[in-house]
C-alpha cells in the first residue's frame, strides 16, 4: 500500500461535512423557492432519521413508531400556529365546523410558545422514556418491540382521527399561515425557516456524532450486539436503551415541530404505520450505524419520491418496495455498502491476494 | 447454625477486612434448588468458598455446574435456597447488580463485542461505574489499567482491530483481560480452556494463574491435566448435589467419584477425564 495515498479518515470526514454544510447554506442561491421548500422538508426528515439511526442502527431497537413522536412534535407546533391566528375567545376554524364553540382545555397552554415549543420535544421524549422503561425492563426486544411500536403508531392515528373536534380528524391541522406573526407563504420567511432547519440539523448531527464516538456510543453498540453480555460487565442495558430511544423520540419531535411551519400542515396520513415504516427505510437505504448515511438516505429517498411522483405518480410505491428489497438482500449497509464494494474492487485490482492482515502488510 | 453465627460475626465488622474473611465463607450457597420443567438441575445443594481460595468444580455432563454459576450470577432464578456473597443475599438481584458487588464470570464460549476493537472491549469493562458525563466523552488514548490488561493478555498488537477478527484463543484472553481490568473479588470461570489448542491452553493456564493470585476463583473444568496444574481443592458435583470435596488426589481416589465417571452410559463424552481418573487411582 502506498503511504500517503489515503487521507486520514477523520480529515476526510471533516472535509465532507464542511462541503455538505457549504452546499446546504448556498442552496437558497442555487435552487428555486419551491425546491428550497422541498429541501427544507427533506432536512426535517433527516433530523428524524438521525434519531432512528441512533435507536436502530446503533442501539438495535427497530422502532416502527417514530411517526408518533414526529406527530406529537408536529401537533404541538400546529396548535401553537393555529392559536396564533385566532383572536381571544375564538376557536380555530375546524373546531367551529365540528360544533366546538369553546377552546378545549388541552389546547389552552399551547397558545404560549413557552409551552408549545418545549412540549414538541419533551412530550415525545417523556412518552418514549415511559414506554422504554416499561418494555425494556421486561426484556421485550427484536420483532416484539417492532410490533409494539407499530401498534402504537396505529393506535395514535385512530386516536387522532376519532377526536375530530380536538385534532381536526383525518384532515389534521391545515392552513397554517403564520409563525410569530410572520407570513409563512412569504419566500423570504421560508428562506429563514430553511436556515433554521439546516442549523438544527447541524446541531443534532454533531450531537449524535459526539454520542456515538463517546464511551456511551461504544456501550450502545455493545448492547446492540450482546445485551446479555453487557449485563455481566455490570451495566444496566435498560438505561442505555431508554436513553437512546428517548433521544431518538426527541429528535423526531423536533423534526415534526420544524416540519409544520415548512410544509404548513400536519395530518394523521403523515405519521401512521406506513410513514413510520418509510422512515426506517430511509435509514436502511442510507446505511445503518452511519449518521451521514441516515441524513443522505432521508434526503435522497424523499427527493426520489418527489421526482418520481411528478413523472409517474403510481411508480413510487413499486420503486420504494424494490429499493427496500435490494437493500435488505444485497446491501445491508445501504449506501455505505457501495463504498465498501468500490474499495474491495479497487483493492482486488491492485493486489490479487485478498489477505488483509495489518501486520502482514506492514512487514 | 454455625453459618448464622459466622454471618452475624461478619456483619459486626463494618469494614470488609480480613477479620471477616477468616470467620465466614465469601460465597455461601445453601439448600439451593433449581428446577427446569420438572427436572431438578440442582437439588438441595450446599456449597461454600473461602476468601482467597481457588476451587475447581467438576462433574459429569448435566451435574449442574454451569447452572450453579448461572444462579450465582443472577442468570437463573432458583426455586429455593439462598446464595450469599460477603453477607449479601444474591437471589433476586439483577445480573449487573451482582457484577457490581464484585462477582465476575466468563462463559463457555468467549463472548466479546465483535464490532468493537480489542481496546474498546477492555475499556468498556473498565468504565463500569463511570459517571454519565465521563461516559459521554470520547476515549482518549489508553488508560493505565486498560493498557496493563492489554499487555498482560498479550493483545497489544491487535489492540485496534475489531474483536471479531480474533482467533478463539485470543477472544478468550480478551475476555480474561476484561475480567482483569474489572478486578472482581470473586471470579467464576466456566470451562476456560474448552476448545483450545495445546499452546493456547498453556498460555491460558498462565493467565489464569495470574488472575487467581489476588482473588477468589471458582473454575468449572473437565480437563484433568489442567486441573492438576493448579492442585487445589476440588468439588465434585453429581445430579445437582455435591458428591465429594477435597484435594485432587483425594477426589480422584474416591470410589464414588470413579463410579460416577466410569459407570455412566455416556462415558464416551467423558473420555478426556475418565482415563486420568483410573490411572491416578490405580
Amino acid at each position: 500500500m502506498k503511504p500517503g495515498s489515503h487521507m486520514k479518515p477523520g480529515t476526510a470526514r471533516r472535509a465532507a461535512f464542511i462541503v455538505v454544510a457549504v452546499l446546504l447554506l448556498a442552496s437558497p442561491m442555487l435552487v428555486s423557492d419551491f425546491r428550497l421548500n422541498l429541501l427544507a422538508k427533506y432536512l426535517c426528515f433527516a433530523i428524524l432519521a438521525v434519531g432512528i439511526d441512533l435507536a436502530w442502527g446503533y442501539g438495535g431497537m427497530l422502532t416502527l413508531g417514530q411517526g408518533v413522536f414526529f406527530g406529537i412534535g408536529g401537533y404541538c407546533m400546529a396548535m401553537f400556529l393555529k392559536l396564533g391566528e385566532v383572536g381571544p375567545g375564538e376557536v380555530p376554524d375546524f373546531m367551529s365546523w365540528s360544533g366546538v364553540e369553546k377552546l378545549p382545555p388541552l389546547w389552552e397552554p399551547f397558545a404560549s410558545p413557552w409551552v408549545a415549543l418545549p412540549a414538541a420535544v419533551l412530550l415525545p421524549m417523556a412518552l418514549a422514556a415511559g414506554l422504554g422503561l416499561l418494555v425494556f425492563r421486561r426484556r421485550v426486544r427484536g420483532a416484539y418491540f417492532a410490533i409494539l411500536t407499530q401498534a402504537l403508531a396505529a393506535a395514535f392515528v385512530i386516536l387522532l382521527v376519532g377526536q375530530q373536534g380536538l385534532t381536526g380528524g383525518t384532515n389534521g391541522l391545515t392552513n397554517l399561515r403564520q409563525l410569530f406573526g410572520y407570513d409563512l407563504a412569504d419566500p423570504a420567511n421560508q428562506r429563514i425557516m430553511y436556515f433554521v432547519v439546516v442549523g438544527v440539523l447541524g446541531v443534532v448531527f454533531l450531537l449524535a456524532r459526539q454520542l456515538v464516538v463517546s464511551r456511551f456510543g461504544r456501550l450502545l453498540l455493545a448492547v446492540r450486539d450482546g445485551e446479555g453480555r453487557v449485563r455481566f460487565l455490570g451495566y444496566d442495558p435498560v438505561k442505555v436503551k431508554v436513553a437512546a430511544f428517548t433521544l431518538a423520540a426527541g429528535m423526531a419531535g423536533l423534526a415534526g415541530a420544524l416540519f409544520v411551519p415548512v410544509v404548513g400542515i400536519i395530518s394523521p396520513a403523515l405519521l401512521g404505520v406506513v410513514p413510520s415504516i418509510e422512515m426506517v427505510i430511509w435509514v436502511a437505504v442510507g446505511g445503518r450505524a452511519t449518521l451521514a448515511g441516515a441524513v443522505a438516505g432521508a434526503v435522497l429517498v424523499n427527493y426520489a419520491h418527489t421526482t418520481l411522483s411528478e413523472q409517474l405518480p403510481s411508480g413510487w410505491l413499486y420503486l420504494q418496495g424494490a429499493l427496500f428489497i435490494v437493500v435488505v438482500a444485497f446491501a445491508p449497509r445501504g449506501l455505505a455498502s457501495v463504498g465498501d464494494l468500490l474499495r474491495r474492487v479497487r483493492g482486488r485490482t491492485s493486489r490479487p491476494d485478498t489477505v488483509r492482515v495489518p501486520e502482514l502488510e506492514a512487514a | 447454625m454455625t453459618h448464622s453465627e459466622d454471618r452475624s460475626a461478619a456483619e459486626a465488622h463494618s469494614d470488609r477486612g480480613h477479620s471477616e474473611d477468616r470467620s465466614a465463607a465469601l460465597l455461601e450457597v445453601s439448600g439451593l434448588e433449581v428446577v427446569f420443567d420438572g427436572f431438578r438441575a440442582i437439588d438441595g445443594l450446599d456449597f461454600s468458598v473461602e476468601e482467597g481460595e481457588l476451587r475447581f468444580l467438576i462433574g459429569p455432563n448435566g451435574a449442574g455446574k454451569t447452572t450453579l454459576v448461572d444462579v450465582i450470577t443472577g442468570l437463573t432464578r432458583p426455586a429455593g435456597g439462598s446464595v450469599r456473597f460477603a453477607g449479601e443475599e444474591l437471589v433476586g438481584r439483577r445480573e449487573h447488580d451482582i457484577v457490581r458487588l464484585g462477582i465476575g464470570r466468563s462463559f463457555q464460549t468467549p463472548t466479546v463485542f465483535d464490532h468493537l476493537t480489542v481496546v474498546e472491549n477492555i475499556d468498556l469493562a473498565a468504565s463500569v461505574g463511570m459517571g454519565w458525563r465521563a461516559m459521554l466523552r470520547r476515549r482518549r488514548g489508553i488508560d493505565g489499567p486498560v493498557g496493563e490488561a492489554l499487555e498482560t493478555v498479550g493483545l497489544e498488537a491487535p489492540a485496534d482491530r475489531p474483536a471479531g477478527e480474533l482467533s478463539h484463543g485470543q477472544k478468550q484472553w480478551l475476555e480474561i483481560g476484561m475480567l482483569l481490568v474489572q478486578d472482581p473479588r470473586l471470579l467464576l470461570l466456566d470451562e476456560p480452556v474448552a476448545g483450545m489448542s495445546r499452546e493456547e491452553r498453556t498460555r491460558t493456564g498462565e493467565l489464569l494463574q495470574l488472575l487467581c493470585q489476588s482473588r477468589t476463583v471458582v473454575v468449572v473444568e473437565h480437563d484433568m491435566d489442567f486441573l492438576r496444574r493448579f492442585a487445589s481443592k476440588v468439588t465434585v458435583m453429581h445430579e445437582g448435589k455435591v458428591l465429594c470435596e477435597g484435594g485432587v488426589a483425594e477426589v480422584q481416589a474416591n470410589a464414588t467419584v470413579q463410579e460416577v465417571y466410569l459407570g455412566r452410559p455416556e462415558r464416551r463424552t467423558e473420555e478426556k477425564t475418565t482415563p486420568t481418573v483410573t490411572t491416578t487411582a490405580g
